[in-house]
């Protein structure tokens, strides 16, 4: 029996449908993968991505800023306030977000921007344009 | 002077009907935004629904509720109103009926010795306030017409400092509930301390729930989140109503535009037509008149005024051509 899943943002509601596997990171840093029959679980979620393996193959990805992952009978809800789907992901524009960042925290600046240099890694991560 | 009427009436009618003409328009425009805000308010459903459901999981499981944002600040001596209103008018009574619910409120804290601390959405709103002098903590313009969740994410991350800060007694949110299309109706409610379902403790399946980090620190990242999952909701409620109550004004204005265009329309017609009746009369008066004086037809100005008086210097021409008059 496969997975339910929702991406749902406040807006509206990004991806639903039937998956063979679901991996998230959560705070902490740990990745963590739901298959069928996984034990009810309630996870706060880093700013990374979420892969979602589709039960009739492929896999969508998608870039999370934060949020919630609950899962129980096999219905996985992933909450994100800001969640972006990797085909709505402008790379080019994340990777200058990335580089800007970089250099604001070069500079010794603050929170902000390892907060901006998150996100925008977590971006490029989703595109699968990461560079390491 | 009748011709003068006339020309009043003519130019009243242009006015009525281009400013039908706008009316029209704003309505059929609040019509497509009433839907969209509806259909955006039901998309934003199963966000909120879901981290509703989440944090009565997590109370379930036993999650610490000493949270800032569930506790009462009994030592403070402030309470926040945060009033939803539209930046445009033209909207019927959709501001005034949630201001005036909020000045009950108002009223209520001040009667209890509390100091009164104003977030004002909407011009409105602000104008209001402003001209009566009361003070406010914070304005926000521009977000009632299409509200995004960052302008959620904004406004409750002003009140959710000061109430963290325990400066807030509590923090009341005035908008207007959008019912139904015919119905909205302004409301006030309970922002802050949120205000937790009833839990059962022990009941259901959520006892054995594996929680990454803890219940209490995952309850610590959502309750934020919830913060603005249910401003977020106000807002699209009221934006809804706006434009709700907008498009009922503004039918009301072209149905009057209408009717105002038929009366004048006729009140124009009488005036034409008393004008024309009264120069006939002035015309067939002012001919029976002359003919009293002389007697004869003949006389009147026409044989008085030939052709001979009239082009003294082509005489020999019309001499042949003119006749006996």
């Amino acid at each position: 029996m496969p997975l339910e899943v929702e991406l749902v943002s406040p807006e509206r509601t990004l991806f639903s449908g039937e998956a063979s596997m679901v991996r998230a990171r959560t705070v902490g840093g740990g990745d963590i993968a739901f298959l069928p029959g996984h034990a009810p679980f309630v996870g706060a979620l880093a700013t990374w991505t979420v892969e979602i393996t589709l039960a009739e193959g492929g896999h969508e990805l998608a870039a999370v800023h934060g949020g919630f992952v609950e899962v129980s009978h096999d219905h996985v809800k992933i909450l994100s306030d800001l969640a972006e789907l990797a085909s709505t992901i402008d790379a080019d524009r994340a990777r200058r977000a990335q580089e800007k960042a970089q250099a604001a925290i070069q500079r010794g600046d603050d929170v902000d921007a390892e907060a901006a240099l998150d996100r925008a890694n977590a971006r490029l991560a989703a595109t699968g344009t990461m560079v390491h | 002077m009748a011709g003068g009427q006339e020309r009043v009436l003519r130019a009243r009618i242009k006015s009525v009907q281009s400013i039908r003409k706008i009316t029209r328009a704003m309505e059929l425009i609040a019509a497509t935004r009433v839907v969209k805000a509806q259909e955006r308010a039901h998309a934003a459903r199963p966000y909120s629904d879901e981290i509703t459901s989440v944090i009565i999981d997590l109370l379930r499981a036993g999650a610490a509720k000493e949270h800032p944002l569930l506790r009462d600040n009994p030592d403070a001596r402030t309470a926040a109103f945060v009033i939803i209103t539209s930046d445009r008018g033209m909207c019927g009574a959709y501001n005034s009926n949630v201001i005036r619910l909020a000045e009950r409120s108002i009223a209520q804290a001040q009667a209890q010795g509390l100091d009164i601390s104003l977030i004002v959405i909407g011009k409105k709103a602000q104008k209001h306030f402003r001209f009566r002098g009361m003070p406010i903590d914070a304005a926000f313009e521009a977000i009632t017409d299409q509200p995004t969740y960052d302008n959620a994410r904004e406004v409750a991350a002003t009140v959710r400092r000061r109430y963290e800060t325990g400066e807030l007694a509590y923090v009341e949110l005035a908008y207007t509930q959008f019912l139904s299309a015919g119905v909205q109706q302004a409301a006030v409610r309970r922002f802050l301390p949120l205000e937790v379902p009833a839990v059962d403790a022990g009941d259901g399946p959520s006892a054995d729930l594996e929680y990454e980090p803890s219940p209490t620190g995952i309850l610590n990242e959502i309750l934020p989140r919830y913060l603005e999952s249910r401003l977020f909701s106000a807002l699209l409620d009221a934006s809804a109503s706006e434009h709700a109550s907008r498009q009922r004004a503004m039918k009301a204005a072209t149905d009057n535009a209408d009717d105002l265009t038929t009366t004048l329309s006729r009140v124009l017609n009488r005036a034409r037509q008393d004008a024309i009746t009264t120069e006939i009369m002035e015309i067939v008066g002012g001919a029976e008149a002359l003919g009293a004086d002389k007697g004869d037809k003949h006389e009147l100005i026409p044989s008085l005024l030939t052709p001979e008086h009239a082009f003294p210097e082509h005489l020999d021409r019309l001499d042949k051509s003119a006749g006996t008059h």
